[in-house]
């Protein structure tokens, strides 16, 4: 509940929010001082969680953070409907204005961006739920079986595949027998289409004529028989092609209980919850922030809050030491993107003009930036962000660079200033929320009903001694051995774990294979 | 909206698990006494590796990032920094990045921690019929007193249960007023209680033979032997003694920092620890605990002979419990502890223990307060 005056404010913040264009759910704000906010947050926001000692542990971090390191927890917005946002007592009136701009241009982002469309939008129902049936399954089982559960859980909730998560939430437990039968009988026969219509690979051929010189007939006619191979393959493995959506996976095939089945999809769901916020931190913060900034500096700061606002704002867009700050890259990114639209400074003609006099001149007065940043808050996520609108005027202008670890010199110094390094370290960075590729490749290993996942290797190993760890959850989650192909001190290995002893065993890299390697190496080192 | 969660539920559950982890590495702890911070009187903190719960992720040397500020390339970055996408879960704002886990802990806690670990009994103090203070407890009622100490509660259930009795109560309209007669007073009651004291007398032998490295083990010991006594007594003392060939006491501060050079006459000590305890621990009051640090090197065969006479004489009759800690030098000989424990074989408030490196602090510990003295 709002004191009357900050219902004022916040009628008055909404009206300029609204006016703008911004479109967002109900918004209920709540007031919390500052020790329930660290509760608060802990909690990701939620006020019913399931018990759990993470919770603790992010609440003490969080405690000792804002008490003494002035690590300040500006606002607090919940994807829902009504959309939920929490004000700190604390803070002052041109804090709190800021902070409502800022948390309505949040809920427009949810409610619009295309990525949270198949989001829960009633989740603060859904956490209370989620709480209730696990705080039943500790009355029945005891705290000690479901913590542990439940700590096997979380170390597998990111081996999801956020796309999932965008196209249709799985609610595999509710499914009927019935149903669970006529959606097998359809995958069926999408996949016998699929392999009639499965083409030949042939070698890409520019000119028609020219496919009897560069195809002849009985390469052709191998091609024909690798696919049969394949195919045969295919058919035998389970699964047939490797699945990203492991935790889908091991609902659907472990071993399981079924309470710990249904744990595991509570699991599952928050994390498919979550997976949008992940994907576009940089698009949504830069989003609030633009309009928080909008809103104070055009309509609703009066000057003697000048001072404390500007100190709010450079809190929040300021960057420590190197590091990335989110807020601010989004935000600069959006203004400069509308600068460029309202100006004309994209497409063919711009790109491919030679003068930079005529490139710093540039005006064509199109006005066309408010428009699109619109769209872009509607249609896309970090990575399409970065990949489609990030310059190398931009990363001039912003002094971007890429830093890595030196090892030999024992610290972390920068790397590159280049545009395309630095364009292609951060998109890598934000690839699959920062985690790495693993799948599910085989469930019968050896014939042995051994679980084989692969973590496709693009460069950066895992960090081992958590990996072995997640395998040994793995384990009490499929009961078999479970075993993981990895990249190990730059070699091949793959680890494995049966329920007693974890080993890890070289493959053999055939002789190309490994001068390739050697080749590649030679060409990351850097004088 | 729902009203907000307690999180003491969950905050208690990490602690657990925290205090989990500080058993299972206590004897990391113990040898490495530098580990530990002090944070004010009462409270310590410990870092410790942060607890996670696992997942396959990359490795952080690994992972390459993106900055921004001034620099040119090959000039070093902060520590740490924030990478994209990474994170726990939450929406808050300007999140810190990993770093170590400090625990805070009292040292209650500390020392209930190495009780369970080490397997310590608690102490049975020596019994003392002498009260040492008496205290205040508020629990009677009277029919008289001063305003101050009115009980409002009380004072209203009389004159209610009177106008009920009377008939002039109206349920309607009620107006309770009390009278002289129902008016009630809080009182107390002096209650002694037995105190329990505890003295230390710490004792170090800082003759050129000990070195700085041998002080810091005592200094490590003296740390765990502080903890665990205090959470045992109520009052403790702790008085420092340092000799070479002449004893005196010290401060703290000087116990540890002292570097003299000389012989090492053992009975010196024994003698200025006498003398403080008769000057301010009378026997029946205190008990009394004496742990001496030495690289067993004393000056003559005549000497250990005194130091026994005053050890089995008095000073082993009123300690509850005589530590004796050997630690290893160059130059010392190491023949102390061997005549001690030949001659005084069978006593058992004495407790001779070897600790020839850092490791073996945590197994000295044991052996002094294993005991249950």
């Amino acid at each position: 509940m709002l004191t009357p005056s900050l219902e004022k404010l916040r009628a008055e913040i909404e009206g300029y929010a609204r006016d703008y264009g911004l479109d967002f759910f109900p918004t209920i704000f709540e007031m919390i001082d500052y020790k329930m906010i660290s509760e608060i947050a802990a909690y990701g926001g939620f006020p019913t969680r399931y018990p759990h000692w993470r919770f603790g542990m992010e609440f003490d971090g969080l405690n000792k953070g804002f008490i003494y390191g002035g690590s300040r927890i500006y606002e607090m917005v919940i994807n829902n409907d009504p959309c939920y946002a929490y004000l700190l007592t604390s803070n002052p009136e041109f804090d709190q204005k800021t902070v409502i701009a800022h948390v309505f241009a949040h809920c427009d982002f949810f409610k619009n961006n295309m990525w949270f469309a198949a989001t829960n939008r009633k989740m603060m129902d859904e956490m209370a739920n989620h709480s209730a049936r696990i705080r039943r399954y500790i009355d029945k089982y005891g705290i000690d079986v479901v913590e542990d559960f439940l700590d096997v859980a979380l170390s597998l909730e990111n081996l999801i595949d956020p796309y999932e998560a965008v196209t249709m939430p799985k609610k595999v437990n509710q499914q009927t027998e019935e149903e669970k039968e006529e959606e097998s009988k359809q995958t069926k026969n999408n996949e016998n289409n699929a392999g009639q219509k499965k083409d030949v690979p042939k070698l890409k051929v520019e000119k028609k004529y020219m496919e009897r010189y560069i195809n002849p007939d009985e390469f052709v006619d191998k091609q024909k028989e690798k696919v049969e191979v394949e195919k045969k393959i295919e058919e035998e493995r389970f699964p047939p092609k490797p699945v990203r959506d492991v935790l889908s996976f091991l609902i659907e095939h472990a071993p399981l209980k079924n309470w710990q089945r249904d744990v595991l999809s509570i699991v599952q769901e928050e994390a498919y919850y979550m997976a949008p916020q992940w994907m576009t931190k940089i698009l949504n913060e830069g989003w609030a922030t633009y309009w928080h900034s909008k809103i104070m500096t055009q309509k609703a700061m009066t000057d003697s809050e000048l001072i404390g606002y500007a100190e709010h704002h450079s809190g929040v867009v300021a960057t420590g030491g190197g590091g990335l700050n989110p807020y601010k890259i989004g935000l600069e990114l959006l203004r400069d993107i509308e600068n460029r639209w309202d100006k004309g400074r994209f497409g063919r003609e711009y790109d491919e003009c030679d003068s930079m006099y005529d490139k710093h001149n540039w005006d064509k007065k199109l006005g066309l930036g408010r428009e699109k940043i619109f769209e872009i808050r509607k249609h896309y996520n970090d990575i399409t962000f970065i990949d489609e609108f990030l310059t190398a005027e931009f990363c001039d202008e912003h002094k971007l660079f890429t830093f890595g670890y030196n090892k030999p010199r024992n610290r972390w110094e920068i790397m590159s200033k280049e545009f395309e390094d630095i364009k292609q370290q951060l998109l890598s960075n934000l690839t699959n929320a920062g985690n790495p590729f693993i799948y599910v490749v085989e469930a019968n290993y050896m014939n042995r009903g051994e679980l084989m996942l692969q973590h496709k290797f693009e460069g950066v190993e895992l960090r081992m001694d958590h990996a072995k760890a997640t395998l040994g959850n793995l384990q009490k989650v499929w009961d078999r051995p479970v075993n993981l192909l990895t990249v190990a001190g730059e070699k091949p290995v793959i680890l494995r774990y049966d329920g007693n002893h974890w080993s890890q065993q070289e493959l053999a890299i055939s002789k190309e294979d490994q001068e390739a390697i050697d080749e590649n190496n030679k060409a990351d080192q850097r004088p | 909206m729902a009203r907000i969660h307690s999180i003491d539920k969950d905050l208690n559950r990490f602690k657990q698990i925290v205090r989990g982890k500080v058993k299972e590495d206590l004897k990391k702890y113990i040898t490495k006494g530098e580990m530990i911070g002090r944070k004010g009187k009462d409270k310590i903190s410990i870092p410790i590796p942060q607890i996670e719960i696992p997942k396959f992720r990359f490795g952080q040397q690994e992972q390459n990032g993106v900055g921004q500020g001034d620099g040119e390339v090959g000039d070093p970055v902060g520590e740490g920094q924030e990478q994209e996408g990474q994170g726990g879960q939450g929406e808050a704002g300007n999140k810190p990045g990993e770093h170590e886990l400090e625990v805070d802990l009292t040292l209650e806690e500390l020392a209930e921690i190495m009780g369970e670990e080490l397997q310590l009994p608690n102490i049975e103090p020596k019994g003392t019929d002498k009260i040492r203070y008496t205290v205040d407890k508020y629990r009677g009622i009277r029919r008289v007193g001063p305003e101050s100490l009115r009980h409002f509660k009380r004072t209203y259930k009389e004159a209610l249960r009177r106008q009920i009795s009377l008939g002039g109560y109206n349920p309607d309209k009620p107006c309770i007023i009390p009278v002289r007669e129902d008016k009630r007073y809080r009182s107390w009651k002096t209650i002694p209680e037995p105190q329990y004291n505890a003295v230390i007398i710490y004792i170090m032998d800082v003759s050129g033979s000990m070195g700085d490295e041998q002080k810091e083990m005592v200094r490590i010991e003296s740390f765990w032997i502080d903890t665990w006594l205090t959470s045992q007594y109520k009052g403790i003392e702790s008085r420092y003694i340092i000799h070479d060939a002449t004893a005196r006491e010290v401060d703290r501060e000087t116990f540890f920092k002292t570097k003299e050079s000389g012989g090492t006459v053992i009975s010196t000590a024994y003698e200025e620890a006498l003398e403080i305890l008769g000057k301010d621990y009378p026997l029946e009051d205190w008990n009394i605990y004496i742990f001496q640090f030495s690289d067993g090197d004393n000056w003559s065969a005549d000497d250990t002979e005194k130091c026994i006479d005053i050890l089995q004489g008095q000073l082993l009759p009123m300690a509850n419990l005589f530590g004796y800690g050997q630690v290893r030098s160059f130059f010392g000989s190491g023949q102390y502890i061997g005549d001690l424990q030949k001659n005084l074989n069978e006593v058992e408030n004495l407790v001779l223990s070897e600790i020839p490196d850092k490791e073996a602090i945590y197994g000295s510990i044991r052996d002094f307060l294993g005991k249950g003295k």
